[in-house]
């Protein structure tokens, strides 16, 4: 304690001297002064946003404009040709907007499948040493990705649409399908008591499918013997419900479609405008992807591939096995940029017809309620949602892809 | 992609327009400033809006316009035209990109109330109907139960055929374009059955067809649509510019005067006449133009009658009869309060 004076002397300069430091002193010091303007660019940014509200609400009172988000509830009126879940006019507009939304996904995630798919191919092919497999492959890509999108569906839609016959003429396929301008009508299965055994079985099938797997993989890496896990789990996830559906005595019936006066009755029919629009988009991406595959192969350096060879695999095994997996990381980034490009570009269909998101709820909800703030609000916070799950769930993917460095 | 983009752009407008702690600037003092009108038209229909071979707009819809600007300019020149979809047409309005909206547009009451817009009367008074292929052999709308119809977005005919149909116990399959042109090109390929619009749209669509004899109109009218000019909400004197000048069409044909004899009848004592082409009274003063306001509108488009005839009418290719749309002393509906 006899130390105390002298520390109290000393230390409370420190603190005074702080409480001391003038507005000059805060911003010569690079940390406050990082502070100050950071507070002072979120005051203005919010001081701005509020105003920008206010001004507009403002506005729209001053001309009568309806504005707010009651509207979702109003009874909509209008009818839309495609819908994945129950609806009907007499339904109200955030039922609309949902058709819309899940038509919307439906087009993008499968464009984003089949656009990987024929975009890995494309993109091998092009490296082939086959001569006509690679030239095939560049006249896809230049041809393709040089076309606007827009230009490009309006004329997959009209070819398809001047391709196919009347539906007093329809083209009779297997299974009581029927394919004509209008679509194509595949019969409707209803499903019985008894499915729910069918799902079930399914489910348990691949469940024990990726016990199996696992167990033989630690049983390879133990004993070094191999265990065909993967043929045996695809066979029980197939029979296992085939069987399930067979024993509890096929409880399914189908609607078949029947000719109308105008048109097929009953039955589901698959839009020409779904058909153009998703073959117009996916064939379109495939072409970004096929460059991106390509890139992402030739940056594999090629003592990979000498290395593979070297150990006695096949080009089939070191590409699948080697240069694959490490071309990935390459590949993956950008790719995400081409199903972000993808769904955006999904838009486009409201030009030939497709009930998307921008058509059902940025068209006919838009210029039936006039409230063309909210409408356009709500629009650009879906597409926005979608980008980020999107990009999301593929950065996860980037990261498990990632080489593991030891 | 464009009209998304546009569509995407108007909202912003109207942000920025909340920006702009809107000054009310009088809408006549802005037209005068700009020195042209604004005037917002269909991209695109024979008889009501369209450009002819040199560019120049023609129509019923443009000949509207083109008197409000002779009104007040005293030249129908000056007028800009902004060729708008059913879509973006209302967005363009509210927001001030332009200054009327004559665009073959229904007059309903949401529109006129809770939209923003104020319309200032009847230019057409139309109906929707169903234009079919011939060789379907139709008789009757109520036989087209399970049929496919193809239909422009961002329209009353979207809602009405739906009621048409519900009301009916029908059902049908629709196909919803957003432009005219692909509406069109669906229905001709065989994706539809039935192209629906209102029937002077259908009669002028109708000759842009490969052969317009192998398509027929059915006789059924499934609703009222009462077509005409809109301005913004809250500017009267602008809204009685515009409903002033169309008066003044309607009265012309009326009392008889034409662009070739309205020279001839200013001269004469007719004094309803008089107080119409301003040489009476100073009428032009009530709604901030000169007294011969009216003149100038008739002598630049003639009067209704003259407009009807010359864009959709007789003297015209889509050969429409006055119907409705004759005077009321004809037995039509085209009435118009007196000048006075």
């Amino acid at each position: 304690m006899r130390e105390g004076p002298a520390m109290t002397t000393d230390a409370p300069s420190l603190p005074a001297k702080r409480k001391s430091m003038s507005l000059i002193d805060h911003i010569y010091d690079p940390r406050s002064r990082g502070i100050i303007l950071q507070v002072l660019l979120a005051v203005a940014l919010i001081w701005f946003t509020a105003e920008i509200v206010n001004n507009a609400i403002t506005n729209l009172k001053k001309q009568s404009i309806a504005s707010g988000f009651d509207f979702l509830g109003r009874t909509s009126g209008f009818d839309i040709s495609q819908s994945l879940i129950s609806y009907s006019n007499t339904m109200t507009y955030a039922r609309a907007f949902w058709v819309g939304l899940l038509n919307t996904l439906l087009v993008a995630g499968l464009g984003i499948v089949l656009a990987t798919i024929i975009g890995f191919i494309v993109g091998i092919g092009r490296l082939s040493t086959n001569w006509i497999i690679a030239k095939l492959a560049s006249v896809y890509v230049e041809v393709l990705r040089n076309i606007p999108p827009l230009l490009m569906l309006f004329a997959i839609y009209f070819a398809v649409l001047k391709s196919l016959p009347a539906p007093r003429d329809s083209i009779e396929l297997p299974f009581y399908s029927y394919l004509n301008v209008r679509g194509l009508t595949v019969p409707m299965p209803t499903w019985l008591d008894g499915i729910g055994y069918v799902v079930a079985a399914f489910f348990i099938a691949i469940v024990a499918a990726v016990l199996i797997a696992r167990w033989a993989r630690i049983r390879q890496e133990a004993t070094g013997e191999r265990f065909p896990g993967v043929l045996v789990g695809i066979g029980l996830v197939v029979l296992a419900p085939l069987l399930t559906f067979l024993l509890a005595g096929r409880p399914v019936s189908f609607e078949y479609p029947t000719p109308g006066r105008f048109n097929l009755s009953g039955g589901v029919t698959m839009l020409p405008e779904f058909v153009a629009l998703l073959t117009g988009l996916t064939l379109y991406t495939a072409a970004f992807i096929a460059e991106i595959v390509r890139s992402g192969i030739l940056g594999v350096s090629k003592g990979q591939k000498e290395a593979a060879a070297a150990l006695g695999l096949r080009p089939g095994q070191s590409m699948r096995l080697v240069v694959i997996p490490q071309a990935l990381r390459i590949i993956i980034p950008p790719l995400t940029n081409q199903y972000l490009n993808l769904t955006k570009n999904s838009s486009l269909a409201v030009a030939i017809g497709y009930p998307d998101l921008v058509s059902v709820f940025a068209g006919t909800v838009l210029n039936q309620t006039n409230q063309a703030i909210e409408v356009i609000l709500i629009t650009m916070a879906v597409y926005l949602v979608v980008s980020l799950l999107t990009s999301f769930f593929m950065n996860w993917f980037n990261s498990r892809m990632a080489l593991v460095e030891r | 992609m464009t009209s998304r983009l546009r569509t995407g752009l108007l909202a912003v407008t109207m942000l920025a327009v909340g920006a702009s702690a809107a000054s009310a600037q009088a809408t006549l003092q802005k037209v005068r400033d700009k020195g042209e009108l604004t005037c917002g038209v269909n991209t695109g229909l024979a008889g009501f809006s369209a450009p002819d071979d040199k560019g120049n707009w023609t129509g019923l819809d443009v000949d509207v316009c083109r008197a409000v600007a002779a009104a007040i300019f005293k030249d129908p020149a000056k007028v800009k035209f902004v060729p708008l979809t059913a879509k973006e047409r209302f967005t363009a309005l509210q927001s001030g990109e332009i200054d009327v909206l004559s665009r073959n547009t229904t007059w309903t009451m949401s529109r006129d109330t809770s939209a923003g817009m104020s319309f200032t009367g009847v230019t057409y008074y139309d109906g929707q109907g169903f234009m079919v292929k011939k060789s379907l052999g139709l008789k009757s709308a109520k036989e087209l139960s399970g049929a496919s119809v193809c239909v422009q977005t961002g329209t009353t005919t979207e809602l009405n055929v739906a009621d048409y149909f519900r009301k009916n116990k029908m059902d049908y399959k629709p196909v919803v374009f957003e432009k005219l042109p692909e509406t069109l090109a669906a229905y001709n390929a065989g994706r539809c059955d039935v192209y629906t619009s209102d029937a002077s749209q259908l009669y002028a669509t109708r000759l842009t067809l490969g052969d317009p004899a192998e398509h027929v109109v059915l006789p059924d009218v499934i609703s009222k649509e009462p077509l005409g000019p809109a301005v913004r909400q809250g500017d009267a004197q602008w809204g009685n510019i515009v409903r002033w000048v169309f008066f003044a069409l309607v009265n012309a044909e009326e009392l008889g005067v034409t662009a070739k004899n309205i020279d001839e009848m200013a001269q004469g004592q007719n004094p309803e006449i008089k107080r119409l082409l301003g040489k009476e009274g100073e009428f032009g003063k009530g709604i901030g133009l000169d007294v011969d306001w009216g003149y100038q509108a008739i002598k630049s488009v003639g009067n209704y009658g003259e407009m009807f005839e010359r864009n959709v009418g007789e003297g015209s290719r889509l050969k429409i009869a006055r119907g409705q749309n004759a005077l009321w002393t004809d037995g039509g509906l085209q009435y118009a309060p007196p000048v006075r």
